[in-house]
């Protein structure tokens, strides 16, 4: 899996259709780069270029657990890069409050497990600030970084995906890349949006991800899907790791001659219905996978919204694959998870259908 | 000498070992039954409640029982250290060697009708409750045989017969549910108390505060354990803590400060917080403890510290050590008999790590059980395990 994931990455590449946007970064060459090390550029770039941002968390100082705020304590100072004591809700509280003085607030949360302490800051506070006080006030500059997903054998509280929870909260974004050229070019673009945003960072890929990251600042928007495999006969639909998990699924099933069109959704709230859309119009078919168990899963809301969309286009009913309805387990993970096989077997009732 | 080359850091653990080369030790000639008094090597501190005396009264039985559990518990963490290097023991494991008199210490001062809950470093609290090895070991491979049942691993350790409420993973998460575990005994008239381990990383989470609040509102008989060893993963308490003595923190809650290196100490600050709490409600404890290894597995522990702090300790304050020191002075035991001693738990750990080897991973439809009292009846099979076919009840 590491050494396909290596490839596959840089096989990614851009592919214009729909409402896609034309982004030239994915032509573009630079350095070879890692997923952490890509997030690390962007806060570099993120705090050289706005002096009023700052990186806290747990263990930020030092580079974090898992590196991707190497140098910035050195470089920026302890006065914009600092550790926090072990308390999330007090972190995200102290970021929103940062942030409604004009900053911008980049909050680590050192595993989207434990980032439900401050469930209640992001849902109450965060994301209802500028609309009850009629606009006078706002925590746009707050961006919530933390790393979501399996890792093989982070049991219970070291792989879950909450993105469900976040994505039914208006008021905040939500954004998950897929790779390193990608992540950087989404964080910054989170950082500088003027609303407040959760970022999940696919914590398998950190070190698994290798792809060629320009060194300059540049952004890629948000709410803007990409088709990143262009097919005719079904849509596939997913983000973060899991998109490399998709594409082997595509790979095998053109060897039994079905095409498929890939999208990767960037972000999630509020996400791009159009491409979607449009996408499964063309194909009439669509499959809908992630690593967050099943049910209220965000599979769900993105199978009714097309239901509503493109009912009369539609062959088949629309498939997810996705996590089982149990807690992330510890020695079946295996089982768990939504696999390449899975998928392929999906794809292949759904266009029989 | 020696100790001044160490950093002015390393010199805050080792200052209650310096004083310990300063007090006498009274000598006692001794029978297995016969009582015999040892004075803490470290005075307590108190925080509005009196300190327990320094004299402990111990048997040369008991002091021998100290050495051989947390000599087992030390074999027993080394043992997990290696089965996880070789990949057997996956996910996250977190070691608590150098801890141990925290736990053997405790249960002298307490029964199985007291309640235990602690965070993810829970190895040795689960033995000192009456868990077996073999029984840790299956649930550190994910086997079915394990206490758990192979389905919580290292972090999730629980022994209901002994009351011991485990094992999370949330940092912090334990804290309300130990008060409510004491505020249960005290509705049931159970005449038990409740020990709620937590860390000094721990001690910054709001639900601590709450939960103090709200036990000392109602008077519950909850003892609030805090295992400062002196590290929130890589951050030091001076680095993350306004105010590092943990045992005030409570405020108007009674705390006491204990060298948690020293079993005797900790087992007299036990029977007196556990008597505090069934007549006057909650109190702090504040173990003053130190863990050799890194936080866990993944972390090799000497970025943050010097290698010099972790050898000093382990020269000075090695709960291990003094216990032995103890035995000897007092001729309960010869060198002999405790290299003996060690030698079979040796033997007796390495046999419980083979037998925990051969035993069978859970099987797969345990991946659906127990998450409900009556499960959805799920079954899984097909190309993967794709397919599910649910039967409700």
């Amino acid at each position: 899996m590491a050494a396909l994931l290596g490839r596959s990455c840089r096989k990614l590449g851009f592919l214009s259709s729909g409402h896609g946007a034309r982004r030239s970064v994915s032509t573009e060459t630079g350095k070879s780069l890692n997923l952490y090390s890509a997030i690390n550029q962007a806060l570099h770039i993120a705090l050289d270029s706005d002096p009023r941002s700052f990186v806290f968390g747990e263990d930020v100082g030092f580079g974090g657990v898992f590196r991707c705020t190497t140098g910035l304590a050195e470089r920026f100072g302890k006065n914009r890069v600092f550790n926090t004591p072990l308390c999330e809700q007090g972190i995200v509280g102290f970021g929103i409050g940062l942030a409604a003085m004009g900053n911008r607030a980049i909050v680590e949360i050192q595993f989207a497990d434990y980032i439900y302490p401050a469930f209640d800051q992001i849902v109450n506070e965060a994301a209802k600030f500028r609309y009850r006080s009629g606009n006078q006030f706002n925590c746009g500059g707050l961006t919530i970084r933390a790393p979501y997903g399996a890792v093989g054998h982070g049991g219970h509280y070291h792989s879950q995906s909450p993105e469900a929870f976040f994505c039914h909260v208006p008021g905040i974004k939500v954004v998950i890349p897929r790779s390193p050229r990608e992540a950087k070019g989404l964080l910054l673009s989170c950082i500088r949006d003027p609303n407040p945003v959760v970022f999940f960072e696919p914590k398998w890929l950190y070190r698994q991800a290798v792809e060629e990251v320009p060194e300059h600042d540049y952004m890629i928007p948000l709410s803007e899907a990409e088709v990143i495999r262009e097919g005719n006969d079904i849509t596939l639909v997913g983000w973060g790791a899991q998109l490399t998990i998709m594409e082997q699924a595509c790979l095998e099933a053109e060897k039994e001659g079905i095409s498929c069109e890939l999208i990767d959704l960037k972000t999630l709230l509020p996400w791009d219905k159009e491409t979607v859309e449009a996408s499964v119009k063309k194909t009439g078919r669509l499959l809908i996978s992630h690593e967050a168990p099943i049910t209220g899963g965000f599979g769900a809301e993105i199978s009714a919204t097309i239901l509503e969309r493109c009912f009369l286009k539609l062959e088949a009913p629309v498939s997810r694959i996705c996590g089982l309805d149990t807690p992330f387990p510890l020695v079946f993970e295996p089982f768990y998870m939504p696999t390449k096989n899975k998928i392929l077997d999906a794809i292949k009732t759904t266009v029989n259908y | 000498m020696a100790l001044s080359r160490l950093s002015s850091r390393s010199n805050t653990f080792l200052k209650p070992a310096i004083t310990a080369l300063h007090s006498p030790i009274r000598r006692h000639v001794s029978t297995d039954t016969s009582p015999i008094t040892i004075e803490t090597a470290v005075p307590f501190t108190s925080h509005l409640c009196e300190s327990p005396s320094r004299s402990v009264e111990t048997s040369s039985e008991e002091i021998l029982a100290f050495f051989r559990d947390m000599a087992q518990m030390r074999r027993m963490e080394i043992a997990a250290d290696s089965l996880y290097k070789a990949k057997l023991i996956r996910g996250f494991c977190h070691l608590y060697d150098g801890q141990e008199a925290l736990a053997v210490g405790m249960e002298a001062a307490i029964t199985k009708k007291d309640a235990i809950i602690t965070s993810y470093r829970d190895h040795c609290t689960f033995i000192g409750r009456g868990g077996k090895l073999v029984d840790a070991f299956s649930e550190l491979m994910g086997r079915k045989t394990g206490c758990s049942h192979g389905k919580g691993g290292s972090m999730h350790f629980y022994k209901k017969d002994a009351s011991f409420y485990g094992g999370h993973g949330i940092v912090g998460a334990q804290i309300p549910l130990g008060c409510g575990l004491a505020f249960a005994q005290k509705y049931n008239k159970d005449e038990a108390v409740t020990f709620v381990l937590y860390g000094d990383g721990a001690a910054n989470q709001g639900q601590l505060f709450e939960a103090l609040n709200i036990a000392a509102l109602w008077d519950l008989p909850a003892i609030l354990v805090c295992e400062n060893n002196h590290y929130g993963m890589g951050t030091a308490t001076w680095r993350s803590a306004k105010s590092p003595a943990y045992f005030k923190r409570g405020d108007y809650v009674p705390g006491l400060k204990v060298d948690g290196m020293d079993a005797l100490a900790v087992k007299q600050a036990c029977k007196f917080a556990k008597e505090h709490a069934l007549k006057n409600g909650p109190i702090i404890l504040e173990m003053d403890t130190y863990r050799y290894h890194g936080h866990s597995m993944s972390d090799p522990g000497s970025t943050y510290r010097t290698r010099d702090e972790i050898s000093g300790v382990r020269q000075v304050r090695d709960p291990i050590e003094r216990v032995r020191k103890l035995l000897l002075s007092h001729d309960i035991a010869t060198e002999k008999e405790l290299k003996d001693m060690e030698k079979e738990i040796r033997k007796e750990v390495d046999d419980a790590v083979a037998q925990a080897k051969e035993s069978p991973v859970p099987d797969s439809s345990e991946l659906f059980t127990n998450m409900y009292v009556k499960d959805c009846g799920v079954e899984s099979f097909g190309a993967d395990r794709k397919d599910l076919k649910v039967t409700l009840p």
